[in-house]
């Protein structure tokens, strides 16, 4: 896929393009030799004893004699609490997309005005990204206690009825949760499709506004085509972030009450860590792997096509 | 018709300004939407938690600074910022020279695998830590680093290679190609090409990829809090993850404690926002 951008031999551009050197293998063992190391054992090891470990029965200290075969994986797809956590994960995949995506893409199309202040905004807005996941998910935890901040405000407001134990109702908590993650993140898609919007030549900004073209018309035919790549890498990023949503989740709710908010790799740390059951939970984090998997090579293949260009999956 | 025409006009300066005034009303919603939950914290820690419980929505009155004065007062606090400060460093020490070295074969030279190496790297982008913990929690087990900043690091530098090298690559691909020429006609090894051109040039990117890997660090939470059993070794999201855990009455403590670890993140960004932005960008669409 990348071999497009190699410098074209022999034209005008080379000496613009350094992608066609050649140096002894030896030197560039050399030079590949620490990041294969490093990624080599912090990686790639891991990830293939998860899946060497998925097939036993193993508290993470004896020795793996204890083979189960594919029991482990049987035993994760038939247990409601798993089924229940794969549940959670598609509904915050399903209320992203519908959600903070289009927030997020209304949000860059504001910031992409002629407005004052735009770069102060820009700043302000993308801020909760770079706030760690704890400090995020404390914060919320003290803002909607009961009787907190938001429940003071919603009865000032007149909306006692809206009023919920947020994070102790477990038909609410996964929105609650919900909410914060699109607090925290909906920065992030709102730069990414900024700077798609900021690609868009102002030609066709301009022709579409001689011709008389409302609002809607612009946005429809002028604005959403030119985005969408960058939509399509967004609403990617999203659903890989929501396969493996763990950090918030555990220090707002650690997946409770009663496994309401719990997620694939809450369920995973907690038969890990709190269980020991070693063998079963690397069965959960192969699911967790290879569903993230056939997302990026089924987006890759029917999705992306060129979009990405490399930049993701080579 | 001069008439019509003034107030068709005015009509259409008129809906302009209304829409013009819509636009700054929902920019700055936003903004509150986003600031409020951030000044909740800082203001609630100049607050007793009686005076939160009382009113939650209020403003500190009178000010009161003990929850601040009490959390800088603690060892822990402390040995947990430099317990963050060392583990971000070491990791970006580690990932600048190891991500930079294969980023500029990979970008520059050609050989047999070289776009496999790339994808295999790039495959990292997919998979976060959670993916792998429980063997790289046995890996630090083995190699005797639990309880070890140095294990943290390594596992980090090793998690943040993929975006670096997809940073780096594109960049130092577009360096000219003459200098290169010019370095092998003086009689310049492929490392000190590397050394005294690339490096140099390459300043920015490298900001961007330290940058990144900084926050990454100081926001880590699952690996620091499987590894590092003993407080001694905290991190700050440990700490504060702790800290809101054992004090959930106390909610002034809490506010404090979260705000003050806030404080060097919120400064680091204001000062490096435009990197992260062009890091994070770059390395998600076409770089």
């Amino acid at each position: 896929m990348t071999t497009e951008t190699e410098a074209p031999q022999g034209t005008a551009r080379r000496g613009f393009t350094g992608a066609s050197g050649t140096a002894p293998w030896l030197v560039i063992a050399a030079f590949l030799l620490p990041a294969l190391a490093l990624y080599g054992l912090f990686v790639i090891y891991p990830i293939s004893q998860s899946i060497r470990y998925s097939v036993f029965n193993w508290n993470g200290l004896e020795a793996l004699t204890n083979f189960v075969g594919l029991e482990n994986f049987r035993t994760a797809f038939t247990d409601p609490l798993f089924l229940e956590a794969m549940r959670h994960n598609a509904i915050i995949i399903g209320l992203s997309l519908i959600f903070q995506i289009p927030f997020a893409l209304a949000v860059a199309v504001m910031l992409n005005q002629n407005l004052r202040a735009r770069g102060m905004l820009r700043l302000f807005f993308f801020a909760p990204y770079i706030l760690s996941e704890v400090v995020t998910g404390v914060v919320f935890r003290q803002i909607l206690r009961p009787d907190g901040f938001v429940d003071q405000t919603l009865s000032a407001a007149g909306g006692e009825s809206l009023v919920q134990t947020w994070f102790g109702d477990p038909t609410i908590v996964l929105y609650t949760v919900f909410f914060v993650i699109s607090w925290k993140y909906f920065g992030f898609h709102m730069i990414l499709l900024l700077a798609g919007l900021q690609l868009i030549p102002v030609e066709l900004d301009e022709a579409a506004s001689i011709d008389g073209a409302t609002w809607w018309q612009h946005f429809r035919y002028v604005t959403l085509p030119l985005i969408g790549p960058t939509l399509r890498v967004s609403v990617f990023l999203s659903i890989i972030g929501s396969i493996q949503l763990f950090d918030l989740v555990w220090v707002m709710t650690k997946g409770g009450p009663v496994n309401a908010s719990s997620t694939m790799a809450t369920y995973l740390v907690d038969w890990a860590f709190r269980r020991s059951q070693f063998g079963y939970a690397s069965a959960v984090s192969v699911i967790i792997f290879v569903a993230s998997l056939v997302v990026a090579l089924f987006y890759n293949r029917f999705v992306l096509k060129r979009d990405l260009e490399g930049a993701l999956t080579g | 018709m001069t008439a019509t025409t003034a107030a068709r006009d005015g009509g259409f300066r008129i809906k302009a300004l209304i829409s013009r005034i819509a636009l700054y009303v929902a920019a700055y919603l936003i903004l509150a939407f986003i600031v409020v939950p951030v000044l909740f914290a800082i203001l609630g820690g100049f607050r007793t938690t009686a005076q939160i419980a009382a009113d939650p929505t209020g403003l500190p009155n009178p000010w009161v600074f003990t929850s601040y004065q009490a959390t800088l007062a603690l060892p822990a606090f402390w040995r947990q910022m430099f317990n963050s400060t060392l583990i971000a460093l070491i990791s970006t020490a580690l990932v600048l020279p190891v991500a930079s070295l294969a980023a500029f074969v990979i970008a520059r030279y050609r050989f047999r695998g070289r776009e496999g190496f790339y994808t295999l790297f790039t495959l990292g982008l997919l998979f976060p830590v959670a993916v792998a913990i429980i063997p790289l929690f046995i890996v630090l087990r083995q190699i005797g680093m639990l309880n070890n900043p140095l294990g943290i690091a390594l596992a980090q530098a090793a998690f943040a290679l993929p975006l670096s090298i997809v940073i780096l690559r594109p960049f130092l691909r577009s360096i000219p190609r003459d200098l290169e020429d010019a370095a092998a006609i003086d009689g310049c090894t492929t490392l000190r090409f590397y050394w005294s051109v690339i490096l140099p040039l390459s300043r920015p990117a490298l900001a961007t990829v330290a940058i990144l890997t900084i926050v990454t660090s100081w926001n880590a939470f699952l690996l620091p809090l499987l590894v590092l059993i003993q407080p001694e070794q905290w991190t700050l999201p440990i700490g504060v993850n702790n800290i809101s855990a054992q004090y959930t009455s106390d909610t002034a403590r809490v506010l404090a404690y979260t705000s003050l670890s806030i404080i060097p993140a919120l400064f680091f960004y204001f000062l490096t926002e435009r990197q992260i932005v062009r890091g994070l960008t770059a390395g998600s669409l076409k770089g």
